[in-house]
């Protein structure tokens, strides 16, 4: 059966886009037919992350208002062929997507793919809101810093109202996905925490994704980092959120602080 | 600040979630009513769940709003082989409404 997830934060910068591409390939990886979508009309990057830009031709609006079909846009990954591409239209603005031609497009993809993913742009606007309409579940991505979290729990109020599943009184399941999780700040009392967070927001923790030089190297290549070799903690962390999203039973394992000279030289000063 | 502080500071992060937590407080009533019938619905429905099995094609849930107030219709069937009086076909119903 076939399952819509929108990543989504309300923040900007957060790491939806990087989030995106980095579950879709996991699970891509696994033989699941995945399709990623770029929400974000007129500012998309999905194609860029994905080393996809010159290949985009028609895009996500071309099909929603039926000036091509859905197979001339689809973008199928060089590296893995399970891994698909719906681009953003970065030309027009974002007025041009109607729910109309959105619920057909999703519903189109729902007929040949396993997820389809839809990567919601920043804010809680028009195109936040047709990201978010016809998903069965939610990636709700969040920094450990305060207006990062703040805009989640807004968020998670717009998933628990403005989606067709909670319009038509049905559950829409969201899990939080934290990013640029450092430790050694967290155990330094300079970072919330991971209980922080969950504590606050109060929605299960799909995975813990630590700060990593790994995922800006990712996509200067335009390789995610799940797909891209890297044997680094943010990809493993991204595998392991992939395989919890399809329904694994995979513990959490909590980014170790880096031991540097000095740290093992001097030991840390209380916990 | 002096040189003792500076040792003992443990960072700003339990007042950002103080801070938090009293922001999120006050903002969730203020957007509140609008989601209180989805928060209802889906405790009232986890609090079923505690007692009995339900099958989730078994459950009719209706929310309206409208005007001042909001109503929330639960209809769940429950098996009879889960209630001990053993009424051959038993519907609970639960009715909330919010203003």
């Amino acid at each position: 059966m076939s399952k819509v997830i929108v990543v989504t934060s309300g923040k900007g910068g957060v790491g939806k886009t990087t989030s995106t591409a980095s579950i879709g390939a996991a699970l891509a990886q696994s033989g699941q037919r995945v399709c990623v979508v770029d929400f974000d009309v007129g500012l998309r990057n999905l194609d860029l992350v994905l080393g996809a830009e010159r290949r985009v031709v028609y895009d996500f609006i071309n099909v929603a208002q039926g000036d091509a079909k859905l197979t001339q846009a689809l973008i199928r990954d060089k590296r893995v062929d399970t891994l698909h591409l719906l681009a953003a239209s970065q030309t027009r603005d974002k007025d041009a997507l109607s729910s109309e031609g959105v619920e057909r497009v999703i519903g189109e993809l729902r007929m040949s793919f396993d997820w389809v993913i839809c990567d919601s742009p920043a804010g809680i606007e028009r195109g936040a809101l047709l990201a978010m309409r016809f998903a069965d579940q939610a990636i709700v991505v969040t920094n450990p810093e305060i207006s990062s979290v703040r805009d989640s729990d807004r968020i998670i109020g717009l998933l628990d109202s403005r989606t067709r599943r909670a319009e038509s009184g049905e559950r829409i399941d969201k899990q939080l996905l934290l990013t640029r999780f450092d430790p050694a700040r967290s155990n330094r009392g300079e970072m919330l925490s991971i209980a922080d967070v969950l504590d606050i927001l109060s929605i299960p923790l799909l995975g813990v994704i630590p700060e990593s030089e790994e995922v800006l190297r990712a996509s200067n290549l335009g390789a995610p980092v799940t797909i891209n070799g890297s044997a680094g903690p943010a990809g493993r962390a991204y595998r392991e959120a992939a395989r919890r999203l399809a329904g694994e039973t995979v513990p959490v394992a909590i980014p170790d602080e880096k031991k540097t000279f000095l740290n093992r030289l001097f030991g840390r000063r209380a916990a | 600040m002096s040189l003792f502080r500076l040792f003992k500071s443990r960072g700003a992060a339990p007042v950002a979630r103080e801070r938090l937590q009293i922001l999120l407080a006050h903002e969730r009533v203020a957007l509140g009513p609008r989601d209180l019938v989805a928060i209802l619905r889906d405790e009232l429905l986890a609090t079923i769940k505690r007692h009995v099995e339900i099958d989730p094609e078994k459950v009719k849930v209706t929310m309206e709003r409208a005007g001042a107030y909001s109503t929330l219709e639960i209809d769940v069937e429950i098996p009879c082989d889960k209630i001990d009086a053993g009424a051959s076909r038993s519907v609970a119903s639960t009715q909330a409404s919010a203003a």
